[in-house]
């Protein structure tokens, strides 16, 4: 008989502990592979159900499986005839805002939460900088983007702490109350723009394009990469600082420690005297500032600069969710799984391109991807008789 | 029909799938599952209505007669939504995977297949898609409201006055004891987990052939979501979920009729009024002190 005893979570979440902890088996002196070399065996059982699954709706839309796979590479690597350079600095550009909002939901795992909440907080923090830009004009314009970063993160964090405390006070699940918050976001968005914030002839339904002196520059000069035009800009590598950054703040802090306790054990961390919910609060802010970040990364690295009343996000936030648990719930798995996905995302554009899909093909794509390991890891628990918890 | 009747009206029919879903909802969660998927499970049955009525016409039945039957894509709706519920229900009780993370995969998959299955249907090339809609039994009323009214009462009496119903709510309480006494948890959690995908199926039905016949892209437009806080906030109780359900059907048909009258309101704000009602009814309303004892988490016989 196994239920899990956990009285603190409604929602069970103790079923995907990291990857780390699941992959190694209790009589690990047993097994010919260790460590690393069991988890990457795992990768590649991972990648080829995936691929498995991958090649069966390939054959349901009617698409030749090799052309469909080859048109997802090229789309993720590029190839030789257009060049790699534009391609993989786009999947860069993709994988940036699903590394951050991914790493916001590694975040609140580790402290025992479920926030399905990034793409609210996402918004939130666009809208925070769109609003900052507007009334600081007077501002230097790097000041005003520092600032723009700041106030979103900010306002990112204050729409996370918010599902927090109701967590924490008023037991409302995060499930919900992350979704909810979501939808409370997006409307506050459309109304904002389509109100206060609409651009100045009032025809389009967006905020006032921001001035190229706000924007983040881009990265690499065109005499660097052979004339080739490639959209990598600034935002990008500030979001992939925020891998280490989190990475250390987790499992080399004693705030990473007692958030890890936390979501591990809130009974035990309660009677080690760790402030359970005070912890709580503070990893869904700092998930909600990561999920901030990406917003205003969206926003300053975008091609118009500036936010749509709809439609700003194609769900970053609703990916995050499966890019962390491919990822195995800790921050250099997601950074893998985060890259994995943006690769993806490119690869499915291209087949849209040439195949007469279109790009939701992309969802279902994921949807296989993460039931391909979700099964294989369950399966694998119930196979060798270990607890999944 | 005078005005207040027509909005008695209206408001039952835009609290039709919300009741379908959360009554099916209702039982899913009294067996100890969350089903987050109920989002995708409504808009494959809104999308599979669509093209159930559609493909009727090739039937040529004397029973149903000739033309688009909106019957059948009611049924078709609700086999979708079981056909979801399987592949739910072998991850969550065979596999005993995480309810949560199956149930965003199966939004994600449904909002993938449908987008996708869409651009590949015939007529869709000529953008407008429009379809048989359901007849009206009653004033502007389909079959599907009376229906989702009778059924509050009949998910009720199954669950507090039936053995079954005992025993499914054990199942959510104490598996282990349920278990114990001779009850089969997984099979009645499957059970449960099916009739919820059927019901989530005819909500999506009432959508797409019901009121307005039509299917768009993503329109279930976060009924599911609602529906899962029209459960929480109807305190796991049919009649609960009821009163939620006409209260969120009454909020939309408000923001319809101010419209229509011209009334200048904030529409967009109108939109989230309903959202940030649910966060304060459950912060402030009943809290999660009604909640099955073992909800959401997975059971597996020794």
């Amino acid at each position: 008989m196994t239920v899990s005893k956990d009285p603190e979570a409604p929602i069970s979440i103790d079923q995907n502990l990291p990857a780390e902890t699941k992959l190694t088996p209790t009589e690990s002196s047993r097994s010919w592979l260790s460590g690393a070399g069991r988890s990457l065996a795992w990768a590649a059982i991972y990648f080829l159900g995936f691929l498995v699954l991958l090649t069966a709706t390939f054959l349901v839309l009617r698409i030749p499986p090799l052309v469909g796979l080859n048109s997802l590479c090229v789309g993720a690597f590029g190839d030789a005839h257009s060049g790699h350079l534009p391609a993989l600095s786009d999947t860069l550009i993709e994988a940036a805002p699903l590394l951050l909002t991914g790493l916001g939901v590694v975040v609140a795992w580790r402290a025992g939460l479920f926030s399905i909440g990034g793409e609210g907080q996402l918004l939130m923090g666009a809208l925070a900088a769109t609003m900052l830009a507007k009334h600081g004009k007077h501002l230097s314009p790097p000041l005003l983007t520092a600032l723009m970063v700041t106030s979103a993160m900010l306002a990112g964090s204050l729409w996370g702490a918010l599902a927090g405390w109701l967590r924490v006070k008023r037991k409302v699940q995060e499930v919900i109350s992350t979704i909810m918050l979501n939808y409370v976001a997006k409307f506050v968005v459309s109304w904002l723009v389509l109100g206060a914030l609409q651009e100045h002839t009032h025809h389009n339904p967006q905020s006032e394009s921001l001035s190229n002196a706000l924007l983040f520059a881009r990265l690499l000069p065109r005499e660097w990469t052979g004339g080739l035009q490639t959209s990598l800009h600034i935002g990008v590598p500030l979001a992939f600082m925020a891998f280490p950054i989190v990475w250390l703040m987790l499992f080399h802090t004693r705030f990473g420690f007692g958030l890890r306790l936390v979501g591990q054990n809130a009974e035990a961390a309660k009677t080690a005297r760790f402030p359970v919910e005070k912890l709580r609060v503070q990893a869904m802010a700092i998930s909600g500032a990561l999920c901030g970040l990406a917003g205003v990364i969206e926003l300053l690295g975008g091609a118009t600069g500036s936010l749509p009343a709809e439609g700003f996000s194609p769900g970053w936030g609703y990916t995050a969710v499966p890019v962390a648990l491919l990822g195995g719930l800790n921050p250099a798995g997601t950074l893998l799984s985060a890259l994995f996905f943006g690769g993806l995302t490119q690869g499915c554009r291209n087949l849209a391109q040439f195949q007469s899909v279109p790009t939701v093909l992309i969802y279902l794509v994921q949807a296989m991807a993460v039931l391909a390991v979700v099964g294989i890891r369950a399966w694998n628990a119930r196979r060798t008789g270990r607890e999944t918890n | 029909m005078t005005a207040i009747g027509g909005a008695i009206l209206g408001t039952m029919s835009l609290a039709t799938p919300l009741v379908l879903a959360a009554l099916g909802e209702t039982v899913v969660q009294r067996a100890g599952v969350v089903n987050v998927g109920l989002e995708g499970m409504i808009l494959t049955g809104a999308f599979v209505a669509f093209v159930g009525t559609e493909m009727s016409v090739r039937l040529h039945w004397h029973l149903v007669g000739y033309g688009p039957n909106p019957y059948v894509g009611l049924i078709a709706a609700a086999l979708a939504g079981v056909l979801l519920a399987v592949v739910f229900a072998v991850f969550v009780v065979k596999l005993s995977a995480n309810q949560v993370v199956v149930g965003v995969a199966l939004n994600l998959m449904a909002l993938g297949l449908t987008g996708t299955l869409l651009r590949l249907l015939p007529r869709a090339a000529g953008g407008f898609l429009n379809t048989q809609a359901l007849p009206q039994v009653f004033y502007s009323l389909t079959i599907l409201t009376p229906m989702a009214f009778l059924a509050v009462p009949a998910v009720w009496w199954w669950l507090f006055r039936t053995r079954r119903g005992l025993e499914l709510r054990a199942c959510g309480e104490q598996p282990v004891a349920a278990e114990s006494a001779g009850v089969p948890v997984l099979r009645r959690r499957t059970a449960a987990i099916l009739f919820g995908g059927a019901m989530a199926g005819l909500a999506g039905g009432f959508l797409s052939v019901g009121d307005v016949p039509t299917f768009q892209e993503g329109m279930s437009s976060g009924r599911g979501f609602i529906a899962l806080a029209i459960v929480t906030s109807g305190r796991w109780n049919p009649w609960g979920c009821l009163v939620a359900a006409l209260l969120f059907g009454f909020a939309d048909r408000l923001q319809i009729q101010g419209q229509a009258l011209g009334i200048h309101l904030p529409h967009d704000l109108l939109l989230a009024a309903p959202y940030v009602a649910t966060l304060l009814i459950l912060a402030f309303g009943t809290g999660w002190s009604q909640s099955p004892a073992a909800l959401g988490r997975p059971y597996r016989r020794a």
